[in-house]
């Protein structure tokens, strides 16, 4: 169950125009460390985490990630609104509006679609953590790789926010990794998979 | 409505300052249940997150399901107001 807030979850008021700007930041969005990836990644490896704090970051970040991904396609959305045609060949944004006019869709700058293949659920949280934490630091070096790119401030401002909060969640799925392996077998954390291997792990309800 | 109302802009501050520092310490407690300096920080800006989400839904419509009163008027107000990528939205 979620609750949709008619808000932003950091503010982007962008006003001046910039569809070449608007085609790389969509990599975001749509693209291999973008934040539809993220947020689907994190919660379909929520069900079977068998430890309630790593389930609960996963839920919450994962939740968090739908808001990023919203700021990320507002963002895109204020670099191309009411693009005339002439705009629309001068920054070659004419390649992605004659399959989508202005609207968002889900794609990397490349223009590659989004897959599911850009994340993996694995089932194993030593695996999904890892696979979590490099996630985050992926992302934070594509927003990175985009604030060298622009030079408008109202564009960088919103950028610098989902960059950090790139690094906050890494230190929170560190923090998860560790109270992972914290209840594991010191000597050899890989002695069995607490997401299969334990069967009673889930049994809370009659 | 007259010009007594709160400032618009002062309260959707004092949404989103509140609702950060809620979204921000909500993830640590979840690595760090225990920690009561968190949850006392938690309960001090969640209090004034929902107080000023309901001051903002008296005056200027709701921006969540939970504030959307519809006791005080015989119509449904959820859609009315402009979504934060509109014009005039939060």
């Amino acid at each position: 169950m979620w609750n949709y807030e008619k808000r932003l979850q950091y503010p982007v008021k962008i006003t001046q125009t910039n569809p070449k700007m608007a085609q790389v930041i969509i990599s975001q969005f749509g693209g291999p460390d973008g934040e539809l990836a993220a947020s689907m990644r994190y919660l379909s490896q929520r069900y079977t985490m068998p430890y309630k704090e790593v389930t609960g970051i996963l839920t919450d970040i994962g939740t968090e990630e739908l808001a990023h991904m919203e700021m990320v396609c507002v963002i895109v959305h204020q670099l191309t609104r009411d693009l005339t045609p002439e705009e629309l060949k001068a920054s070659g944004f004419d390649k992605y509006y004659v399959d989508h006019t202005l609207a968002l869709w889900p794609q990397a700058a490349s223009g590659a679609p989004w897959t599911a293949t850009y994340f993996q659920s694995k089932g194993d949280p030593i695996t999904d953590l890892h696979e979590d934490l490099a996630a985050e630091q992926k992302a934070r070096t594509t927003y990175e790789n985009i604030l060298r790119l622009i030079n408008d401030p109202e564009v960088a401002d919103p950028i610098r926010f989902l960059r950090e909060r790139e690094i906050v969640h890494y230190q929170r799925f560190g923090e998860s990794l560790r109270i992972v392996q914290d209840r594991l077998d010191s000597k050899n954390f890989y002695a069995f998979n607490p997401e299969f291997d334990i069967r009673d792990s889930g049994k809370c309800c009659k | 409505m007259a010009d007594n109302r709160p400032c618009r802009r002062d309260l959707m501050n004092r949404i989103n300052t509140a609702s950060f520092a809620v979204d921000d310490v909500k993830l640590f407690l979840d690595t760090h249940p225990c920690d009561t300096e968190a949850l006392e920080y938690f309960h001090e800006f969640q209090r004034i997150r929902k107080a000023a989400l309901k001051e903002y839904s008296r005056y200027y419509g709701p921006l969540t399901i939970d504030t959307a009163d519809v006791d005080e008027c015989d119509r449904w107000n959820w859609i009315n107001d402009p979504w934060p990528w509109q014009e005039g939205g939060c």
